[in-house]
């Protein structure tokens, strides 16, 4: 079978999406406006819950009057466009290496206590979706989890249920790192470069 | 120019050849899976490794462009490591199913692993296993097979322009699809099973009924439409088991239409062969002797003024001939070829030639089309339309039905109204001709076959000559036939003496009681209701229109079952040879007709088919030059007149059911229904 889903609702733009999409075209030189077909896609996918169903797929192509094939060919090669429906919170949760090392395994574990949820599954209410990735570029903040756009850093299993939980009340907390440290600084405060610069 | 050195060779090639080409040229053999030489460059199957002095690595030489200077190697011990790399990468997944695979004996992937692969594996996990794909009735899949070399996308994409076949996911996960798993739908699909070089993509009819090994080749002509396609007919025993295309640049490149490739089972169904002569109301199966004592009795008793003689499309020259000489023995005027009534006349040849000649469309620099959709009379000569459109600068213009072209172009008008505002310089087309420097107009049969139809080839040689299409040394005016015979047929004077019958007057006699005799000589096209009153001799291979409305049948041989000369639409007469025997007491066509003459005491002068040409070379010397085209001069044709105001309809409907031996055939009965949309509703339950 096709790996296309088709939901039987049409698919439209929304009038803000259609302004947004003429910017992304606009940015291609005359006559390769096909080149768009990226942002398009993401484009459609945001709106259409973050997956792209058929209808999806084929208002893109007639958006930009590139083939249907052409336009399936890219949303199928790439890993950030879905082909499938994913559940609102979308899980990606990295189990490259250093995460793996930082035990992104009971992470894993989290998901399916939890949730009851493998990889690559949805939980039954439409809320979240599971899907084990490589690495996501965020090694020193390991292990990490992206939702949806936003990774949420040096987690724990702990940690992991507690935004879990926010997560199914629909409360959304800060993203970034989940102990008590800026970005990738230190954890216990700066150990270099503690004297200010004009000091010395 | 680049001059470069391919072991130890030096070679000039032209600007913008690659490697790969260079050590073509060099004498060097290259393998090769993705390459092409009439797709894009895709580089991604990497057997095509050389070494590069001065350069790192091993170089892709299929991709790498060459530079003057260069020192390649392809035969030192890197490449030949190389290669087997890449050999082994090729057989990581695929299948050890050889003894099970059609393409076995003919595979790309056998013959290159056995010269360039290591003998060895070193590979013990799992193969990956993918779910064969639906590509319709024609393309059988197994997709564990690919090695993704791309050649069907891209062939589909670029030559036959439907977009429908792609590569979906990645990495190991590539699969090879068409959109939405339809069936792909293109009058030229099959060629990606001669391009597939493993056995991903193979024949679904052909599946499992023959090796190659155990095939007779010969090397033969199409006649399922007017292009004369070079073909190549697999025999086993009295069987014809697939045709394929052979390779001849001016003509079908090395391509072959669905059609034409695979109606062959056509030539096992619905045949005649045995005479029938209808006693009692019923055709009962009779000997030769009496069926031709029969008709030659008929022939004797007749007025020759109320006989008639039709010739079919699939029918060859020596039998045309052979005809001709018979009715013009017997006094007879009433002749034609012109089954579908087209307004042609023989007086000027190139007034019915295809001028510009197929391989000379991608000289030109802007086209007409009237009254005609390439697609389906001429698959091979649009894939050339629309090679010549991709190069772009190809302004095309569509007098006729509103059709689905694969190139782009720009919709006229629907009748002879809008050509005539184009001859007349009144429509802005007629200044984009008039700028071209070498324009083409082509006219179908559609436009032809109308009661106006010499008007309007008037009209179209006005508009030949008032836009500059026929100069010294090009000729831009174009009619396209769709019979394999038409052309033949009119180079012998097959068209009604004095005072004699076109078919439409045949058939209006016939139907008025005042035509006793008809001789159809593999004549289906036409309405054989006709025909009730007459006494209908049906000379021909199927049973189709014709043979039902016959009073005798005289079976003959398919095109497949007998050394003829055909001439294409662009007047190139070819020979096609025999393949197999015709069934049973079928006989060749000519010699039916010599035999014939006999029995009414007209023996025509040729006891062997030789004899016979060089009546036909007397005639028509060109049959003497086969394979060539010789130019025919510009002369006056058309009669100007009032046209119609009804619009063009093409006269092909149904692409897989346009003659008696595709009508014959359930693999065209299959596609009809799968991509013509007509839906033969079942008796019963309907399962």
């Amino acid at each position: 079978m096709s790996q296309v889903i088709a939901t039987g609702k049409a698919f439209e733009f929304t009038p803000e999406n259609v302004e947004k999409a003429k910017v992304f075209i606009a940015k291609y030189p005359e006559g390769r406006q096909q080149s768009a077909v990226m942002p398009l896609l993401d484009l459609a996918q945001r709106q259409n819950g973050n997956w792209l169903s058929r209808e999806a797929l084929e208002y893109v192509g007639n958006f930009l009057n590139v083939p249907y094939m052409r336009v399936l060919e890219v949303a199928s090669f790439y890993t950030m466009y879905s082909l499938k429906p994913v559940g609102k919170y979308y899980l990606q949760l990295c189990r490259t290496t250093p995460c793996w090392l930082r035990g992104c395994d009971n992470l894993v574990k989290v998901c399916e206590d939890k949730l009851g949820i493998h990889n690559g599954e949805s939980t039954e209410d439409g809320k979240f979706t599971l899907l084990e990735v490589e690495c996501l570029g965020a090694c020193v903040n390991a292990p990490v989890v992206q939702v949806n756009d936003d990774y949420y850093e040096d987690l724990t299993p702990e940690s992991f249920e507690a935004l879990l939980d926010k997560l199914a009340k629909d409360e959304v907390p800060a993203h970034g790192p989940q102990v008590d440290r800026l970005n990738s600084a230190p954890e216990d405060g700066q150990t270099t470069l503690l004297e200010k610069a004009g000091d010395a | 120019m680049p001059t470069l050195t391919v072991d130890g060779v030096e070679v000039t090639v032209e600007n913008g050849a690659t490697i790969l080409q260079a050590c073509e040229e060099a004498g060097a053999e290259i393998p090769r899976f993705c390459y092409h030489e009439r797709l894009s460059i895709a580089g991604n199957c990497r057997m095509c490794l050389v070494e590069m002095e001065k350069a790192p690595k091993l170089v892709a030489s299929c991709a790498m462009p060459a530079g003057d200077g260069m020192v390649i190697h392809t035969n030192t011990q890197k490449v030949k490591e190389g290669r087997e790399g890449a050999m082994e990468f090729l057989l990581i997944n695929h299948p050890l199913d050889c003894p099970i695979c059609d393409q076995g004996g003919e595979c790309d992937l056998q013959d290159q692993s056995m010269a360039y692969g290591s003998g060895t594996s070193r590979y013990l996990e799992h193969k990956r296993a993918v779910k064969e794909k639906n590509m319709g009735p024609l393309i059988k899949t197994t997709m564990t097979r690919c090695i993704h070399c791309t050649r069907c996308v891209r062939f589909a994409t670029e030559v036959a322009g439907v977009e429908d076949l792609g590569a979906l996911n990645r990495g190991e996960n590539t699969e090879i699809v068409t959109y939405l798993e339809q069936a792909l739908n293109s009058e030229v699909s099959g060629n990606i099973i001669d391009l597939c070089p493993v056995g991903a993509l193979t024949s679904k009819p052909y599946a499992f009924t023959a090796r190659p090994w155990e095939l007779r080749k010969t090397e033969s002509i199409d006649v399922l439409d007017a292009v004369g396609a070079n073909i190549r007919i697999d025999s086993k025993g009295q069987e014809v088991m697939r045709i394929l295309p052979r390779l001849n640049e001016d003509v079908n490149e090395e391509w072959l239409s669905d059609r034409s490739r695979f109606s062959y089972d056509g030539l096992k169904a619905q045949r005649l062969d045995t005479p029938y002569v209808r006693k009692d109301g019923r055709l009962q199966a009779v000997g030769w002797a009496e069926a031709l004592d029969v008709v030659g009795a008929k022939l004797a008793v007749t007025d020759a003024a109320r006989i008639g003689a039709i010739a079919g499309d699939l029918v060859c020259s020596e039998s045309m001939k052979a005809l001709k000489d018979l009715m013009d023995a017997l006094g007879v005027a009433n002749i034609d070829c012109r089954q579908d009534g087209a307004k042609l006349s023989t007086a000027t040849r190139s007034a019915y030639l295809f001028n510009t000649t197929i391989a000379g469309i991608e000289d030109a620099d802007a086209l007409l089309i009237v009254g005609s959709n390439p697609r389906l009379e001429a698959a091979l000569i649009n894939t050339r339309i629309r090679k010549r459109w991709k190069k772009g600068a190809f302004p095309i213009g569509v007098i006729g039905e509103q059709i689905d072209l694969n190139y782009g172009h720009e919709y006229l008008g629907a009748g002879a109204a809008t050509l005539q505002e184009v001859a007349e310089g009144k429509h802005s087309f007629a200044e984009v001709l008039k700028k071209a420097e070498r324009p083409m107009i082509i006219v179908g049969q559609g436009a032809l076959t109308r009661n106006d139809g010499d008007a309007v080839l008037a009209l179209a040689r006005q508009v030949a000559e008032t836009t500059g299409m026929v100069t010294g040394d090009w000729n831009g005016f174009n009619i396209l036939h769709t019979a394999a015979a038409r052309v033949a047929g009119l180079d012998l004077g097959l068209v009604p003496g004095e005072g004699g019958k076109s078919v439409p007057e045949m058939l209006d006699a016939a139907a008025a009681g005042d035509l006793d005799v008809v001789y159809l000589l593999g004549a289906d096209e036409i309405d054989t209701a006709k025909l009730e009153k007459a006494f209908v001799i049906y000379q021909g291979s199927h049973g189709d229109a014709g043979a039902h409305a016959a009073d005798v049948i005289l079976p003959g041989a398919a095109y497949t079952e007998k050394d003829a000369i055909w001439v294409n639409t662009e007047g190139r007469a070819q020979l096609g040879l025999r393949a197999i025997f015709p069934p049973g007491e079928a006989r060749e066509d000519w010699a039916i007709l010599r035999a014939l003459s006999d029995k009414v005491e007209k023996t025509l002068p040729y006891n062997t088919i030789d004899q016979l040409r060089a009546k036909m070379v007397e005639v028509a010397p060109h049959f003497a030059d086969i394979d060539v085209v010789t130019a025919a001069p510009w002369g006056e044709f058309g009669t100007a007149g009032a046209v119609d105001a009804a619009p063009f309809t093409n006269p092909i409907t149904d692409n897989y059911l346009s003659n008696a031996i595709s009508r014959a055939s359930g693999i065209m009965a299959e596609c009809s229904a799968a991509f013509s949309g007509k839906v033969e509703e079942g008796t019963g339950t309907n399962g």
